[in-house]
């Protein structure tokens, strides 16, 4: 077993997932499969290999890098059109004391 | 302010720990747009005003990387004397809160931009260098306001204006072992950012933010004690004021037996206290990923050489080079060297006068003086570095005296013109012409008799009074030095 249920709540809750019981069943046995095969994946020799974490890799600077030139914003209307709840310009949201 | 706990712990008790400090600095860097889209950093825009799909992580929107924002960044790792390595790379820290709309901040994890630095700092006349463990580069996030309005005891208010704001996050080693030293550092790399044009640093305004790890252990001790992480050091008094405070409170703890908690506090500037956090155990497990929205960030040898080519000289380099070419005194190099806009003046000033000793008299004297009376900076000077300059070589040349030069200033300053215009205007210029002087000479000896009998009778003081007749006469424009020497020939 690649996975416990409980590691699998752990992760849940740093995602802000809820998770019924039988759903953390689920996950553990799917994600046990998934890790399975990364263990597959890893008796490959990758030693020599940078690891590749995006697809455009040998990209110019000027492919990537954007100059410094303001472009216009939304707007405060634009930009709440879609909040659930809005207030004074501001976005609101259940109060919130610590981080 | 002092606080109870401060008070509890005898200084004598402190005296014998050792603290050891390393500082977290964000840095704002001063770019137009935000660090992944073409959004403004203005501050002060309507609240969430300033926004786009990348920046409000809308789904599907792309980031894309600021050169500005990187050769910012570069600039203070070379100011920082770090070494920036080829490739670095953008990882994605998972963390949730309102302020942060993507769910996750773009940093920098284990290839930040640059690594091993230092910053030399001074404190009571000795040297010392603090190591830089890392610069990175990250996104700031938004703003939450949890008070001050008519519902904020059932909601918390959101502006995503800063979101996405570039910020440079700069990690020292323990290299400190004093708030001393912590202020003496911050005021240095604050300094050096501000010099090199990477970020105004106004705290204020966020644009400088700092947070501290603080441990103490017994003087003679190698090994660290336990460190806090002491938050919201938003002001240099903060800095101090929460890193005395906590200092004191860990000698305590650990004075009454107990053991330092690591943790993170948050430092409350009403009460003078740093206040534990409570927080969920895990809350620091921010599951790091490389970002795969971006590609690694590669630093050719070309682009640091270019970017390098435009790094000014170092506030520290200047200070050197005024001490040892231009003669001042340290105290004044350093008065000099505070803003880039004053040191540039200053040079200016000095290379135009030909004296640097005495342009560095007159900016430091006269001119800061004029300008703090009228609550302005330097950058709005009326009198231009040149002009203050040409004023002190006439002073050199010995066309004006000192004090009429004290007098032109003083029209310079309100009107703005040249010393030259105000000279040839007003008839100021010096009288050293010797028939000239001598007529007003012989007129002040025959009007005092009194007085040459005097001084003929031994009195060598009286010589004053005769050099003050003479100036008198012709409203200061006299040469003193030839005053002086015509007076005692005819006295003599």
């Amino acid at each position: 077993m690649k996975i416990s249920e409980e590691e699998v709540r752990y992760v849940a809750d740093l995602a802000n997932l809820k998770l019924t019981g039988s759903e953390v069943a689920r996950m553990r046995a799917e994600l046990d499969e998934i890790l399975a095969h990364m263990d597959r994946l890893k008796e490959l020799d990758t030693s020599g290999v940078e690891p590749m974490a995006q697809v455009l890799y040998e990209a110019g600077e000027t492919a990537t890098l954007r100059p410094d030139c303001e472009r216009p914003p939304l707007g405060q209307q634009t930009a709440l059109a879609n909040a659930p709840q809005a207030g004074s310009g501001h976005f609101k949201v259940p109060k919130v004391i610590e981080r | 302010m002092s606080s109870p706990i401060v008070d509890l712990v005898p200084p004598e008790m402190i005296a014998r720990y050792e603290p050891v400090i390393g500082l977290e600095v964000h840095v704002q860097l001063a770019t137009a747009t935000k660090i992944f889209c073409g959004c403004p950093t203005s501050f002060g825009a309507p609240p969430n005003a300033n926004v786009c799909p990348v920046c409000l992580g809308l789904p599907g929107a792309l980031p894309v990387l600021s050169r500005e924002a990187v050769e910012l960044a570069m600039k203070a790792a070379m100011a920082l004397h770090c070494e920036i390595p080829p490739v670095s790379r953008f990882a994605r820290k998972n963390y949730f809160y309102p302020d942060l709309p993507k769910g996750y901040q773009i940093s920098q994890y284990d290839e930040p931009l640059a690594v091993r630095g230092w910053v030399e700092i001074s404190l009571e006349g000795a040297a010392r260098r603090i190591g830089i463990t890392r610069v990175h580069m990250e996104d700031d996030a938004g703003k939450s306001i949890h008070d001050g309005f008519k519902d904020s005891d059932r909601y918390s208010y959101v502006d995503l204006n800063r979101c996405g704001t570039p910020l440079i996050e700069i990690v020292t080693e323990p290299d400190m072992r004093s708030s001393d030293e912590a202020y003496a550092f911050l005021t240095e790399l604050k300094q050096v950012m501000q010099f090199v044009e990477i970020s105004q640093c106004d705290m204020e305004k966020g644009q400088l933010r700092c947070d501290a790890n603080v441990s103490v252990r017994p003087k003679g001790a190698e090994q660290f004690g336990t460190k806090a992480e002491v938050k919201n050091l938003n002001s240099f008094r903060f800095l101090k004021m929460a890193l005395d405070y906590e200092i004191a409170r860990q000698v305590g703890v650990l004075e009454s037996g107990g053991r330092v908690v690591q943790e993170t506090r948050l430092y409350n500037p009403d009460t003078g206290e740093t206040v534990g956090m409570r927080s969920k155990e895990h809350a620091h497990d921010y599951r790091y990923f490389p970002e795969p929205d971006l590609v690694p960030l590669r630093i050719s040898e070309e682009w640091r050489a270019r970017v390098r080519a435009e790094m000014p000289e170092l506030p520290a380099e200047k200070r050197r080079r005024f001490i040892e070419s231009h003669g001042l005194r340290e105290y004044d190099a350093q008065v000099l060297t505070a803003t880039r806009t004053l040191s540039d003046y200053y040079e200016k000033a000095a290379a135009a006068a030909g004296d640097a000793k005495a342009a560095a008299n007159w900016v430091m004297g006269d001119l800061m003086g004029a300008l703090k009376a009228e609550g302005k900076e330097i950058a709005e000077s009326p009198v231009s570095a040149g002009a203050l300059g040409e004023l002190v070589a006439l002073i050199g040349k010995g066309e004006i005296s000192g004090k009429l030069a004290k007098e032109i200033f003083a029209k310079m300053f309100s009107t703005g013109e040249a010393p030259a215009v105000i000279i040839e205007r007003e008839g100021l210029r010096q009288i050293s012409d010797t028939a000239a002087l001598e007529k007003i000479i012989d007129g002040v000896i025959a009007a005092n008799p009194k007085q040459v009998e005097q001084f003929r009778g031994g009195k060598a003081t009286v010589l004053g009074f005769f050099v003050g007749q003479v100036m008198k006469a012709t409203r200061g424009q006299a040469n003193p030095a030839a005053v002086n020497e015509l007076l005692r020939k005819k006295l003599g």
